[in-house]
């Protein structure tokens, strides 16, 4: 195994970037992801790739665009706000059917909110990442490691379905430090001459390839977004990831994903000692969503517990998951305030004694 | 540990200064003395010695904080008066930035360090991505040199692994310690770790930890 180093969140998404492959990175500094911006500045020139300070985040996410459509790996990131202002670039990626890595450090909001940690981007991310029809694979890893483990995969995944792929931490995720090993992973797909689509350059021995969104006849964009569902199918069928602990006999089923599952879980343990049947499903896929295991680990408990850093954005999905069968409740702070795991255990003795 | 008035730890950031600052403070008040901790962090929006202003009251330790620090603003404004804190009685300690950038806020005040007793102590980890080789610490710590127009006295091995931190991480680090030391031309003041993984180590300054996930530290609470 890899030697383990100590790394700050951002430094470590920034360094697996470059190990998976990414060869440019487009992006503009917000607090709490600017490190990801400082780390690649420096490290970006001397492995031969691009770094690029843009004008704003509107031209850093177009320039993705630009940079995806010639077959090279290619990422951006940033935080809430500035994930808004891509919006509209993403949804060309996605209906131009490139791959990128978007990657979101998410504060508290709306506007301009704060810069603490928040979980309070779900709905964007997961569900209005741009106009149109269309989806992005979201990764929300809940350790440093975990998301250095998860930035090879989001480009291997964007590569195989040329879609865009998000990473979807939080300010506490991107400036905490853990250790971490890099592991040798093989490179899939980072050449462009393996992408037949890509507008690298016919060299007059192929026809000229075309990145482009606009369909002017309704049936031919019709047929273009349907085949882009089926491909969607598959990834559903192949990639969707959650992971659950201590539900088997659990009365009660906490589900909370990336940082706030780690409080979660510290408060899941605590309950345990206390003698409390609960257990914890940690979805790491946030699109696809993880509802069969999120329905699997929820099929013997008598009520389920969603906690997250906004105001319930997940709760819909939950209870979508399990049909309903059971109560779903809330715990979760926002506006930047982090939910300690004391507060997490008392609502779970709450929740206890209701059986 | 030899103390002087003016104490500037500094290093790249992740380095552990901020334990080490806490450890300092709290073994100086320990000792009865009075102490003041400034935090000069202009880099991390969070995660740093003002998160300790708690800790710190309950051990009569004054603590200094750039106006906006832990707010949901972004602005490393620093409206210290240094003249000031350094005229009180008894210790201070800076905990400063990492890397370069952080150092540069110090150059600003080099005149009043330049009038006290100070020292600047550049703290080194073995474990920390991009300072794991000798020869990238040293760069580092002229890096910061040039940024704040000081020159380091000292070096402390803090290295740590974190949670995963053992014996055998801090006795590996010796000799690299001991390279950057020689290379440097500085003394090493002290190795940081908890006592029980220092055992047999010259210059052994036993600290606790204080910079913890919270989840570390309900986990311990329970």
């Amino acid at each position: 195994m890899a030697e383990k180093s100590l790394m700050k969140g951002n430094e470590a998404l920034a360094e697996a970037a470059i190990r998976a492959g990414c060869k440019c990175f487009f992006g503009y500094p917000i607090t709490p992801q600017t490190e990801i911006s400082a780390y690649l500045s420096k490290r970006m020139p001397k492995v031969g790739g691009v770094f690029l300070q843009a004008e704003s985040e509107v031209a850093a996410i177009n320039m993705v665009y630009g940079c995806a459509g010639s077959g090279i790996r290619c990422m951006t990131s940033s935080s809430s706000p500035g994930i808004s202002l891509k919006t509209e670039g993403i949804s060309y990626i996605a209906g131009s059917d490139l791959p990128c890595v978007i990657i979101d450090v998410q504060r508290g909001g709306p506007g301009l909110g704060g810069i603490q940690p928040s979980q309070a981007d779900y709905w964007q991310i997961t569900h209005a990442l741009g106009h149109g029809d269309f989806h992005a694979i979201v990764f929300a890893p809940a350790s440093v490691q975990e998301m250095v483990d998860t930035v090879t995969k989001a480009f291997d995944l964007a590569d195989e379905y040329r879609m865009p792929a998000v990473i979807l931490a939080d300010g506490l995720l991107g400036q905490m430090m853990e250790p971490v090993a890099f592991e040798d992973t093989e490179i899939k797909m980072s050449d462009a001459s393996k992408k037949p689509w890509a507008a690298c350059g016919h060299g007059n021995k192929r026809k000229h390839n075309i990145i482009n969104s606009l369909y002017l006849k309704p049936d031919e964009l019709e047929d273009n977004v349907r085949a882009r569902f089926k491909r969607y199918e598959d990834v559903k069928a192949k990639h969707t990831e959650a992971v659950s602990d201590y539900c088997e006999d659990a009365d009660t089923v906490v589900v909370a994903y990336g940082s706030t599952a780690r409080l979660a879980k510290s408060a899941v343990e605590a309950a345990r000692k206390e003698g409390l049947k609960v257990g914890i499903v940690r979805p790491i896929t946030l699109w696809p969503y993880p509802a069969k295991e999120i329905a699997e680990a929820c099929k013997n408990a008598k009520n389920v517990l969603c906690v997250e850093m906004s105001m319930g954005q997940m709760v819909d999905d939950v209870k979508l998951a399990i049909n309903c069968s059971k109560p779903v409740e809330f715990y979760g702070r926002t506006g930047g305030v982090i939910p300690k795991p004391a507060e997490i255990l008392e609502k779970l003795r709450e929740m206890g004694g209701k059986n | 540990m030899n103390f002087k008035k003016i104490n500037i730890i500094t290093g790249h950031y992740g380095s552990g200064k901020t334990n080490v600052s806490v450890n300092m403070a709290l073994d100086l008040a320990a000792k009865g003395e009075k102490v003041t901790v400034v935090d000069l962090d202009i880099v991390n929006p969070y995660f740093r010695t003002a998160d300790f202003k708690e800790l710190f009251g309950k051990h009569d330790i004054s603590l200094t904080v750039p106006t906006y620090a832990n707010s949901n603003l972004d602005i490393p404004a620093l409206g210290f008066d240094m003249n000031g804190i350094a005229d009180r009685d008894g210790y201070i300690i800076i905990d400063v930035g990492g890397d370069d950038e952080g150092a540069k806020a110090l150059g600003r005040y080099k005149p009043v360090f330049d009038r006290y007793d100070t020292q600047m102590l550049y703290v080194i980890n073995r474990c920390r991505y991009l300072t794991k080789e000798p020869d990238e610490a040293l760069q580092l710590m002229y890096e910061i040199e040039n940024a704040s127009g000081m020159k380091c006295t000292g070096i402390i091995n803090n290295t740590n692994l974190g949670s995963e931190t053992d014996s055998e991480i801090i006795h590996g680090s010796v000799d690299y310690a001991d390279k950057v030391c020689r290379a440097a031309g500085l003394p090493l003041v002290a190795v940081t770790a908890k006592g029980e993984y220092l055992d047999g180590i010259e210059k052994a300054y036993p600290i606790k930890v204080y910079v913890k996930k919270l989840w570390e530290e309900f986990a311990e609470e329970q």
